[in-house]
């Protein structure tokens, strides 16, 4: 297990059944830096090479917003989840 | 139609420091708010280094320091400045009788003020997103929620960083990477002894560290630890810019932060109990947004109050949000919601520390940003070595290493940085001091 799965571990997530993060495919296909598989601080973000696809593990996600931030092509769908949903910090 | 089942005086978005300080003033003078929370709880979607600060937060909860749940009562500040294998801290300690800050955790803490704004007549909506603001006339007249549409006169904003209301009715624009700091931040646990040994506090004290250098070398970057009870929370915050041009994982700063010979001996064994992520707004005044409108008001973090060189961020919200709470009560009072007379809440902030703050330190993130690798890389990097060459005791003799030292300036560097490093410090103290 990776570090950063340990860490992960910690936290506490009530995942929603569908993605609050939409990516568009299209855009990420030609988006040459691929910066929220590497800005992400919970790795939601991978990049699929034999699909050409983005995988978005968007139960990991600590809603920081720091990807559609980074997004080169301002083209990734943030929302916040459903209110029941996501993630509870107890430590904030 | 708006449905007068579902109309209030006010609705608050986001249950953090500056909405509830808003909701709870509004309460007080007997007017009907709405809070509504996102998260389980309040404090559960919030992170902070953190303490808070025991004046403004005095100024909405008069006696919080009876039954609030604090942590540890800071008495020592600690400015570490680490380089590779050493470290330079400078400490200012001082027992205060009355405390300046208090370290706590946001889960009970937001929680904590959230109850007691309850048991003051405000109305908690909890595990409730709003998705949209309604608009009618140009005026905001409440909220869409998942399950339904909330009516009121005055919608106010308090709902974060990542601000998706105050963009939607075009009252900030996007956040680019260079206006937020990315952070991450580990809670560890300790016992209280251990904690009290390493940082030398007693029991109900506690330490700050900022922490320079390291893996944030030459990055508009800082870390930071705080102790709680029994439990250290560690993390770091860089601008996202910084860490999207040298393609940086935030978490891997931070590990290599917790190993530095400095920090790991005081986290040493502890066990971790919390890993979070939070965006902290650093685009500072010269990114506040436009923080009213008709029938709106934005505070706290959506309105990017945060002073980044003091690490003030909650006192700024409770504020904000206390201001908001008072022009919101006067405008019930009149019966005018018009963008007129909500202005009242801009004059107010124009009147107080939070504008008037960010307004000395308009230059400063720009200033530094811009000779980050200087200011936060090669001179941090310099006093370690200076510190070096002090105590080193080799049989060359002092003036030779005095000689060497300031050498070292004119040839590891070219003069014409020299001068401006000079020229952008000058500017700066100028922009802080005078103008």
């Amino acid at each position: 297990m990776s570090d950063l799965e340990d860490k992960l571990y910690t936290v506490k997530y009530e995942p929603d059944t569908v993605s609050h993060l939409q990516p568009v495919q299209e855009c990420c296909r030609i988006c040459k830096s691929k910066i929220c598989t590497i800005i992400c601080p919970a790795k939601v973000y991978e990049w699929d090479e034999r699909n050409n696809k983005l995988i978005v593990n968007f139960e990991n996600c600590l809603e920081c917003g720091a990807c559609r931030i980074s997004c080169e092509s301002c083209s990734l769908g943030w929302e916040y989840p459903r209110g029941n949903k996501g993630v509870t910090f107890k430590q904030g | 139609m708006a449905n007068e089942e579902n109309k209030v005086d006010v609705i608050v978005v986001g249950g953090g420091p500056a909405g509830i300080s808003c909701a709870v003033t509004i309460a007080r003078a007997g007017k009907q708010v709405v809070l509504i929370e996102r998260g389980k709880f309040s404090g559960s979607k919030n992170v902070f280094g953190g303490a808070i600060y025991a004046q403004p937060t005095r100024e909405v909860f008069p006696d919080f320091e009876k039954s609030a749940p604090i942590e540890r009562r800071t008495i020592e500040h600690k400015y570490a400045i680490l380089g590779d294998d050493d470290a330079t801290v400078i400490s200012y300690k001082k027992k205060h009788e009355d405390p300046v800050s208090y370290s706590v955790i946001r889960g009970k803490f937001d929680r904590w003020m959230a109850d007691e704004a309850s048991k003051e007549g405000v109305i908690l909506v909890e595990e409730t997103v709003v998705r949209e603001l309604i608009l009618k006339d140009g005026c905001v007249v409440g909220v869409k929620t998942e399950l339904e549409d909330y009516y009121c006169d005055i919608v106010v904003l308090a709902d974060g960083v990542n601000s998706l209301l105050a963009k939607q009715i075009g009252l900030r624009g996007d956040l680019k990477p260079h206006d937020v700091a990315l952070s991450v931040k580990e809670v560890i646990k300790l016992s209280p002894e251990l904690i009290n040994e390493r940082f030398h506090v007693a029991s109900d004290e506690g330490c700050i560290y900022e922490i320079f250098g390291g893996p944030m070398s030459g990055m508009l970057g800082l870390g930071f630890m705080y102790t709680n009870k029994d439990s250290v929370s560690i993390g770091l915050g860089v601008t996202l810019s910084d860490l999207i041009e040298k393609s940086l994982r935030p978490y891997d700063l931070l590990d290599k932060m917790k190993q530095h010979p400095e920090i790991a001996p005081l986290i040493k064994d502890g066990e971790l109990l919390e890993y979070s992520a939070h965006l902290i707004p650093e685009g500072g005044f010269k990114k506040v947004p436009i923080v009213f409108g008709a029938g709106v008001m934005v505070c706290g973090d959506a309105a990017m109050f945060v002073n980044n060189l003091h690490w003030e961020g909650t006192n700024l919200a409770m504020i904000s949000g206390k201001l908001a709470g008072e022009t919101a009560v006067i405008a019930l009072g009149k019966g005018d919601f018009s963008e007129h007379a909500l202005s009242r809440y801009q004059e107010e902030l124009e009147n107080s520390f939070i504008i008037k703050d960010l307004r000395t330190y308009k230059d400063l993130m720009s200033g530094v940003g811009e000779r980050a690798s200087e200011f936060l890389g090669y001179y941090p990097r310099k006093i370690n070595s200076f510190f070096e060459m002090f105590t080193s005791v080799d049989s060359i003799p002092k003036r030779e290493k005095y000689h060497t030292f300031i050498k070292e300036f004119f040839t590891e560097r070219k003069i014409s940085e020299l001068f401006k490093d000079v020229w952008s410090v000058m500017k700066l103290l100028w922009s802080i001091l005078v103008k």
